[in-house]
């Protein structure tokens, strides 16, 4: 019964419907045929993308190891990191990508940088740098000597915290050296709490806020510090000098003269 | 196995009573191989992935984000080093999946940018020392915008944003035409200049997809990148976005950026 209908209805059919039909057929297995060698095999099973280049993508080999995977060799050292203040600093920042090394720890020695060169690159003076950063001037902070004979890079605790506040706040020192306020230590108007040598940014020091502050010395009649006593020290009076600001809106306290 | 099982149970059906016994011994001799078989590829499947014991990566249970502090950043280029060797990009002066931008505002309000050798080699000092304002330095990188313009013009289906929200170039099927390129409002793609694709910053997903960090996030000595999952309260970009008032970069283009800039400058774009 199934066998002859195909005849039959071919008969009925009219020779040039026949002839398009056949057409039709061969241009759509065409286009079939050609879709199927054209578009990749996984293309659209997750998006309008192949979705085997994920997976392309993903088995790349990596050249980082992280610094989880230094820590179980090299204990002693990253303990000693741990803490100090290079905690937050992986191995591979300074010692570059290490995947290899711990594959083969004796065929692949890590480099280590021990040229002056490489540590001013965090900690050379850039007035860009967020303040509080410790920074020192390359040219100036003992010349020529390579840091690590000083720094241990694994606890760069300096050989004693900075006596002077200019180690950090070196522009800030700098630029009070050239001015009337020389002689004045930066104590004489900041309370430095001891903490701020070692946490720079948690423990901050005061700033002096009040007109009666600066008046301590510059108001008519006040008695300035020993250091400054011999020095002719300019003197307004609080009260018809500008009421109702604060100094520092006019002067630099650190350059008073500046504008 | 199922095949057994549908015999025991016409067996059962036959005769139901003394054969309660003999439906369970089948049940076990049934199940037996499922369990010996389940036992054996699970070992398989673990060493597939990173850490073992861990459960095959299904990118449908993570969405990615960056987040970066400026206040943070010390510009020592870290990242941009490190991206290079860990991806292997082209090591000249122009082709870079990560930089850090040094900002100089001025109290004209002039705004100079650079970024010499994205910041790799150090910044020179700044040309201009005199009535500077503010300055300040901005790592960048791919946004991995959720509505990215990059996917959005490519002619051939080559880039696209995967399950877990990172935007990727499938260097097989990328024909170099640059339409993405010039798509990207944030510079964040170019034209590798042996291969003729283009490429861009992946978040290292060789490295995320087995639970490292990104190579950036792994060396950024001050912690300045913080590498996460958006909307899981656990993730420390949550975290990060919970304590600090991020901005996107250019948000008037809609493009939904997943990076995440804390302390940014109105100047900044």
């Amino acid at each position: 019964m199934g066998g002859p209908i195909i005849p039959r209805l071919l008969r009925a059919v009219p020779q040039q419907l026949r002839r398009l039909t056949i057409i039709f057929v061969v241009l759509l297995a065409g286009l079939v045929g050609a879709r199927r060698a054209l578009v990749p095999a996984t293309f659209g099973e997750l998006g309008h993308y192949r979705a085997a280049a994920v997976g392309v993508i993903a088995s790349q080999p990596t050249q980082y190891a992280g610094h989880a995977a230094c820590e179980p060799c090299h204990a002693p050292i990253a303990d000693k990191k741990s803490q100090s203040y290079h905690r937050g600093v992986a191995c591979e920042v300074c010692h570059g990508p290490q995947a290899l090394h711990v594959l083969d720890p004796m065929a692949h020695k890590p480099p280590a940088p021990r040229t002056r060169a490489y540590c001013p690159l965090c900690h050379g003076y850039n007035p860009s740098r967020p303040t509080g950063f410790p920074q020192i001037d390359p040219v100036v902070h003992n010349p020529v000597r390579p840091c690590i004979t000083c720094h241990d890079p694994h606890d760069p605790t300096p050989p004693h915290p900075p006596e002077s506040c200019a180690a950090c706040h070196g522009e800030i020192a700098r630029t009070k050296a050239v001015s009337p306020h020389a002689q004045l230590p930066c104590t004489q108007c900041h309370q430095v709490d001891p903490r701020h040598v070692v946490t720079p940014r948690q423990v901050r020091p005061t700033k002096p806020a009040s007109r009666e502050f600066c008046g301590q010395c510059h108001a008519p009649g006040a008695t300035p510090p020993a250091s400054v006593a011999q020095m002719e020290i300019p003197r307004v009076d609080l009260a018809a000098h500008y009421p109702g600001n604060v100094c520092w809106q006019c002067h630099y306290p650190h350059h008073p003269e500046a504008h | 196995m199922s095949g057994d099982a549908s015999n025991t149970e016409v067996g059962v059906g036959a005769d139901p009573v003394p054969d309660r016994r003999a439906f369970l011994q089948a049940c076990a001799a049934a199940a037996a191989p499922a369990v010996l078989f389940g036992l054996s590829v699970a070992p398989d499947a673990a060493a597939q992935g990173a850490q073992p014991g861990a459960t095959p990566y299904d990118p449908r249970e993570h969405y990615y984000g960056m987040g970066i502090d400026i206040n943070k950043c010390i510009g020592c280029g870290r990242c941009a080093e490190a991206c290079k060797a860990e991806n292997n990009v082209p090591r000249d002066a122009h082709h870079f999946r990560t930089w850090v931008e040094r900002y100089v505002i001025h109290d004209d309000d002039e705004v100079v940018v650079d970024s010499p050798n994205g910041g790799i080699d150090g910044f020179p000092e700044s040309p201009s020392t005199t009535g500077v304002l503010r300055t300040f330095f901005v790592p960048k990188l791919c946004n991995h915008c959720a509505n990215p313009p990059c996917v959005q013009v490519c002619p051939v289906g080559a880039t696209f944003s995967t399950q877990d929200g990172v935007v990727l170039v499938d260097e097989e099927y990328c024909i170099g035409c640059r339409y993405c390129i010039q798509a990207c409002p944030y510079g964040a793609r170019f034209l590798h200049p042996e291969k003729r694709v283009a490429q861009k910053c992946t978040f290292c997903y060789h490295r995320i997809t087995q639970g490292l960090q990104p190579a950036c996030v792994e060396v950024c000595p001050t912690g300045a990148r913080v590498f996460g999952e958006v909307h899981r309260r656990s993730s420390p970009l949550e975290r990060f976005r919970r304590f600090n008032e991020v901005q996107v970069l250019k948000p008037h283009l809609n493009t939904d950026p997943k990076v995440f800039y804390a302390n940014m400058d109105g100047q900044v774009r």
